[in-house]
């Protein structure tokens, strides 16, 4: 039995509402809630649950950011990951940078698994789980919402956009986590306490021999979006009829 | 001169709606030549209706019997292999195809990816939503290098126009995985307008408190023609299935008409309809968040007004 890794990035909470800095260097963070990317914690529930079938040995939880990270490796711990490595950078890193340094984990800890969520709700990016199968030359399945595991091999359906396909790779490989896929676990108090104990390793990319790109893809400013006003309110559904008729929808 | 190349998507024999789209975006790069690149095990139907398109000088038929599904670790190597043929640019759609497939090939150039282009400002220069498009970032890409970009099809009108491009078949050296094998695909809704491309979509919540209820939304659909959708709360819910799932981690659609009934208005669920030309919300909460970026705003009981809307709408095309 070999071990699955887990992506764990630390992001604005889903539930704030994100405001772009007036300078436009960036979004506003201070004093703004922190919390796991949701689709990792769904990478994680899924690892546990593997874990749990004793299907895998060990569920690593890995982040990629700065020092503070850590607090949600400490929730994945909690939540039941065997332990933690924190890859601890200044500035975050593009896509292609955390695929080379997941690449180079992959190669240290030989999983069966490697199980990331299939975007980050802060960047939107959605690129790194295929980077990694790409890099990796291994199999890669998006969107899962449900994942089977029969030896070597792994059946995993998708979600996608005509509906739900469903296809079949060796292992190992990479598997990105929709929505559907589970529902993670709420964390008990004694699983907190316990969660102190268990290891939380840090490192950088230097120690791991991965750099930062060259000729990477710069960031130069944010704006806010535009916003939609407030349009007008009718009384009942003849009104709405009207309403649209009148803009010349119907 | 730049030389840009977008990987065509195609269901079934024929082309989706979301390539012509990608096309206006390769468009306006500024001085460019574009081709079509189209993988199928027997793609000569889609590769007819793409080089029709307007403005392209090429199309490309890559015809090998292991394209039959678009599995991404079979089809980038073989993108890849295209690409280097002195591309600037190498374009896809950001749907769950181009999501899957562009950053495979990315790495394997051994460059980043761009997600989601709502604009072009210059050949290297973009701007992208993120933090479910709570901020638009401009990024650049370098100089020199390969661009590789999902397009956010939402953002951009389908080249219009004819046009009579040549299509070339061609082959490429590509060494292609077995350890990746398409097995099944199930589609509820085949039969209905499809919400990424519609032009009128009535979207529901989790205010229709059942997949029963739901069929409601099907008949109002019906009656104006419409794709339907659904929020995150109703697919969760059960009441609607997957593929229906507007907003930030569903689908992005800009509709001349959305209607969005039960549908309290979550962040994440506007961010799928904000380029939408009309919004028209139905909630029973006057407070709902919704009716901050409705066109038309109506507060009242959905199992009253959807019935009522349906029936209006069917007497008028009637008369």
């Amino acid at each position: 039995m070999s071990p699955i890794l887990v992506g764990i990035k630390r992001v604005i909470d889903y539930s704030v509402r994100v405001r772009v800095k007036p300078d436009g260097s960036g979004v506003v963070t201070d004093g703004v809630k922190m919390s796991i990317n949701p689709f990792d914690e769904i990478a994680l529930e899924e690892a546990l649950r593997i874990r749990e079938r004793n299907l895998a040995n060990e569920v690593i939880a890995i982040s990629i950011g700065p020092a503070e990270a850590a607090q949600q490796l400490r929730t994945a711990l909690a939540m039941g990951a065997d332990r933690a490595l924190l890859v601890q950078v200044e500035q975050p890193v593009e896509p292609l940078t955390a695929a080379q340094i997941f690449l180079n984990l992959v190669q240290k800890y030989q999983p069966q698994l490697v199980i990331l969520g299939k975007q980050a709700i802060d960047d939107d990016n959605g690129q790194t789980g295929q980077m990694l199968a790409a890099l990796w030359d291994r199999p890669q399945a998006t969107y899962a919402s449900k994942l089977e595991l029969d030896g070597a091999r792994a059946r995993v359906t998708r979600e996608v956009d005509a509906g739900l396909d469903t296809i079949e790779i060796d292992l190992p490989g990479v598997v990105t986590t929709d929505l559907r896929l589970n529902e993670p676990r709420y964390i008990k108090l004694p699983d907190i306490m316990k969660a102190k104990k268990k290891p939380l390793d840090v490192t950088s990319m230097a120690e791991l021999g991965v750099a930062a790109p060259a000729h990477g893809i710069r960031t130069l400013k944010y704006d806010s979006p535009a916003v939609r006003s407030r349009g007008v309110m009718v009384k009942d559904a003849a009104e709405l009829v009207a309403a649209l008729q009148q803009r010349g929808i119907l | 001169m730049n030389k840009a190349l977008v990987i065509a998507e195609h269901f079934q024999g024929k082309l989706n709606a979301a390539t012509a789209k990608c096309l206006s975006c390769a468009q306006t790069l500024g001085e460019v030549q574009i081709d079509i690149a189209l993988l199928a095990a027997d793609g000569a139907a889609a590769a007819a209706e793409a080089a029709a398109l307007p403005g392209v000088a090429r199309v490309l038929l890559l015809e090998r019997p292991e394209n039959n599904e678009a599995l991404a670790a079979v089809w980038a190597p073989q993108v890849a292999a295209l690409a280097a043929n002195n591309y600037t640019h190498l374009l896809g759609p950001s749907t769950t195809f181009g999501k899957d497939l562009m950053p495979r090939v990315a790495a394997l150039l051994g460059v980043g990816q761009i997600s989601d282009v709502m604009a072009v400002e210059s050949a290297y220069r973009f701007r992208r939503p993120v933090y479910a498009s709570n901020a638009i970032i401009t990024v650049e890409a370098p100089a020199g290098r390969i661009v590789v970009a999902t397009v956010r099809i939402a953002s951009f009108q389908p080249a219009a126009g004819g046009g009579k491009a040549p299509i070339e078949r061609v082959q490429v050296e590509a060494v292609l995985p077995t350890h990746t094998r398409f097995v099944s695909r199930s589609a509820a809704h085949a039969d209905r307008p499809d919400l990424q491309t519609a032009a009128r979509v009535v979207s529901g919540g989790r205010a229709l408190a059942s997949a029963e209820n739901f069929k409601l939304l099907y008949q109002l659909a019906d009656a104006l023609g419409a794709a339907v959708g659904a929020s995150r709360a109703a697919v969760d819910a059960g009441y609607a299935a997957n593929e229906l799932q507007v907003g930030q981690t569903g689908k992005i659609i800009a509709p001349e008409l959305y209607m969005a009934l039960g549908i309290s208005g979550a962040i994440q669920h506007l961010t799928g309809i904000k380029d939408a030309r009309t919004i028209v919300a139905v909630n029973k909460d006057s407070e709902a968040p919704i009716f901050e970026v409705a066109d038309i705003g109506l507060v009242g009981d959905l199992f009253q007004i959807v019935p009522e809307l349906e029936r209006l709408i069917r007497a008028r095309s009637a008369s």
